[in-house]
């Protein structure tokens, strides 16, 4: 009886031992990254890099900026990948978790708008004719050319953009309508970009818009569209240069990471990460085809780390052309 | 006799040619029944073979080792499955071991056990819609069941009961069709000669109906390894550069369950992700690991087809 007692104790206590574990080690040395698609290229990277270096395991998923924020907000990821900066209503999820987080600039995106190989026409378009083509009022009633500028010929356009769970549909319709999230529906939406390529690629009528490094990759088979920001200014290609330097406006954006702050979360392995990855993002971000900032803006933003300022420089509205020194010294 | 026959064979010659004529428009229509048959066969069997050589060739260059050992890269040539692969294994795992207990033991309680009535009409009618719904649905429900109501993250245990469920309808169904199939005099002969009901069932109704349930299951897990929608609606990871811990260690207790709890991605997942890269190296990733996920599931496949082939010629009623 007592024998049996006890071997069954000790049977209980080794099932108890090897079902407990895995808390253990789960809550050991692992960075749970999520978030944007956009920006999983580069902390793919950085990933790769840092778990050579020093054996910490890090995984990345890729939910999208608003799914990535949902499960960040929850305390369930170290690190958001966003192509966006948080809204308010994700800041006050934040919030009520007691989730605090700090905002990291780490590369540029140039959003490239891009015209059949064979369309003559377009020397540049203005931001002012891309919202008649974009805007809501448009739905069913812009469909050729023509109706942009007097100059073009009378033939249709197909527009390809991105969808709406993306963040680059809200920094697009952003920058251009003037107002998040507010686009005409009827054109073909694709969340991915090799869809739109494609699509602008077979069709003669056809203007579409994605991520610079979509652009890049297939520039044999597409067009790129200078922008003139307003009227008067000089239309701009999107390059390296022009969106590292701020003349390509207004469809350069930043990208982040935001970092849980939270004193209860703030592991060292996740301190040495970032640091990590701002040492290594402007070498990182050229490899997978990013634009990275200036050595003076990743300087300001690792100064901006080291200090532990946490919280956003936006207020959870989103604009458009804004510096990131001036960002981040929003955030005292 | 003569006169009549007289009479009559002129009539039968006047008609020989309207009736080759018409034996001759029949065949013709035979051959082109076959035809628009034989084409209606090709439309499906070409494209899925034009879709597979065109997936070896973009693949071709892929095929190494390399690419079986090494893990996701950002440079798509040092890029590899390995975590994918895995994952898919012990995922797999997984869906085997809750799907096919269930499975099996919900048809037999249904054609042996269950009264035969309105109940189990509903029933029926239940399992065979559950077998037609879309598997995103398959995923949410997870998300909010596994995922949350249980806590069980987004695992490898959460994945493998997720395409366990999925499958499960089509384990149902083909243990109970297999199970039809055998002939009531069996079972009335066991009965006969003094068998239990229990005996009945596990020396001859699960004996002679394995052949069919092991058909299912192999469809089902096949179906479950190409599935996409499901495990990303959990959560499955894309970039995982480490192996979940071995089910099996050196030290005791030697099996341990940590696998279980671990993050994961499998196949699908990862060709998802490379096709969307604006890379077209890693396009090439793609297409390898497509026309590797289309060979395994034509392996899995094949290997049920031969298996009912086998355990069917060993039965003879």
């Amino acid at each position: 009886m007592n024998t049996l007692f006890g071997r069954s104790l000790q049977l209980t206590a080794l099932v108890a031992a090897t079902l407990s574990t895995p808390q253990v080690f789960a809550a050991e040395k692992i960075i749970k990254i999520d978030g944007s698609s956009t920006v999983y290229p580069i902390t793919e990277a950085v990933a790769e890099e840092y778990q050579i270096a020093t054996k910490v395991k890090v995984t990345v998923g890729i939910s999208g900026t608003g799914g990535g924020f949902k499960k960040f907000c929850r305390g369930e990821t170290d690190v958001q990948n966003a192509s966006r900066p948080i809204l308010k209503k994700e800041m006050d999820a934040c919030k009520e978790a007691g989730i605090q987080y700090i905002e990291l600039p780490v590369a540029y995106d140039g959003l490239t708008v891009v015209v059949n190989k064979n369309n003559d026409f377009v020397k540049s378009l203005t931001v002012e004719e891309l919202k008649k083509m974009w805007e809501p009022a448009a739905q069913g009633k812009v469909k050729t050319w023509k109706q942009i500028n007097s100059a073009f010929p009378d033939s249709p356009l197909k527009l390809f953009g991105a969808g709406s769970d993306s963040g680059t549909f809200d920094y697009f319709t952003e920058a251009i309508v003037g107002k998040a999230k507010s686009s005409r529906g009827d054109y073909t939406a694709s969340e991915d970009d090799n869809v739109l390529v494609q699509g602008v690629q077979s069709d003669k009528g056809g203007l579409g818009y994605f991520g610079f490094a979509y652009y890049e990759e297939n520039q044999d088979k597409l067009r790129a569209v200078p922008i003139v920001a307003k009227k008067g200014a000089p239309a701009v290609m999107p390059s390296y240069e022009s969106v590292k330097d701020g003349t390509y406006q207004p469809l350069s954006r930043p990208m982040f990471i935001y970092v849980n702050a939270s004193s209860g979360a703030f592991k060292p392995e996740v301190k040495a990460f970032i640091n990590f990855y701002l040492e290594n993002a402007p070498t990182l971000v050229k490899e997978v085809k990013y634009i990275p900032l200036p050595a003076n803006e990743y300087a300001a933003v690792t100064k901006h780390w080291k200090a532990l300022k946490s919280g956003t420089g936006f207020g959870g509205v989103p604009e458009v052309g804004i510096k990131i020194e001036e960002l981040l010294a929003r955030i005292k | 006799m003569t006169e009549l026959a007289k009479k009559t064979q002129p009539s039968v010659l006047d008609n020989l040619d309207s009736v080759r004529a018409m034996i001759k428009r029949h065949k013709r229509n035979d051959i082109l029944f076959s035809i628009i048959g034989l084409i209606a066969l090709m439309v499906g069997l070409l494209t899925l073979c034009t879709l597979f050589i065109d997936l070896l060739v973009d693949g071709y260059g892929r095929f190494n080792l390399d690419f079986f050992s090494n893990f996701p890269s950002r440079r798509a040539e040092r890029a590899g499955l390995l975590s994918a692969w895995v994952g898919s294994l012990l995922v797999m795992t997984v869906t085997f071991l809750t799907a096919v207990p269930m499975g099996v033991a919900a048809g037999l309680y249904l054609e042996e056990y269950a009264k035969k009535g309105w109940f189990s009409d509903l029933i029926e009618i239940n399992v065979s819609n559950l077998a037609g719904v879309p598997s995103i649905v398959y995923g949410l429900l997870a998300l909010g069941l596994f995922v949350y109501g249980l806590g069980l993250g987004q695992s490898v245990l959460t994945a493998g009961l997720t395409l366990g469920l999925l499958i499960l309808p089509i384990v149902i169904v083909s243990t109970r069709e297999s199970i039809r199939a055998i002939p009531v005099a069996i079972r009335e002969a066991a009965y006969a000669v003094g068998a239990t009901k229990w005996q009945v069932v596990k020396d001859h109704v699960l004996k002679y109906s394995q052949g069919g349930i092991l058909t299912g299951v192999i469809i089902g897990m096949a179906r479950a390894l190409g599935e996409t929608a499901p495990v990303i609606t959990i959560g499955a990871l894309t970039f995982i550069a480490f192996l979940p811990p071995s089910p099996i260690s050196g030290t005791p207790p030697f099996i341990n369950f940590e696998w279980l709890t671990s993050g994961f991605t499998v196949l699908p997942i990862q060709m998802f992700n490379w096709l969307s890269r604006p890379d077209h190296a890693f396009h090439i990733n793609a297409a390898a690991t497509g026309a590797i996920i289309i060979i395994v599931t034509l392996l899995m496949n094949g290997t049920a087809i031969y298996l009912r082939y086998k355990i069917r010629k060993n039965i003879k009623w």
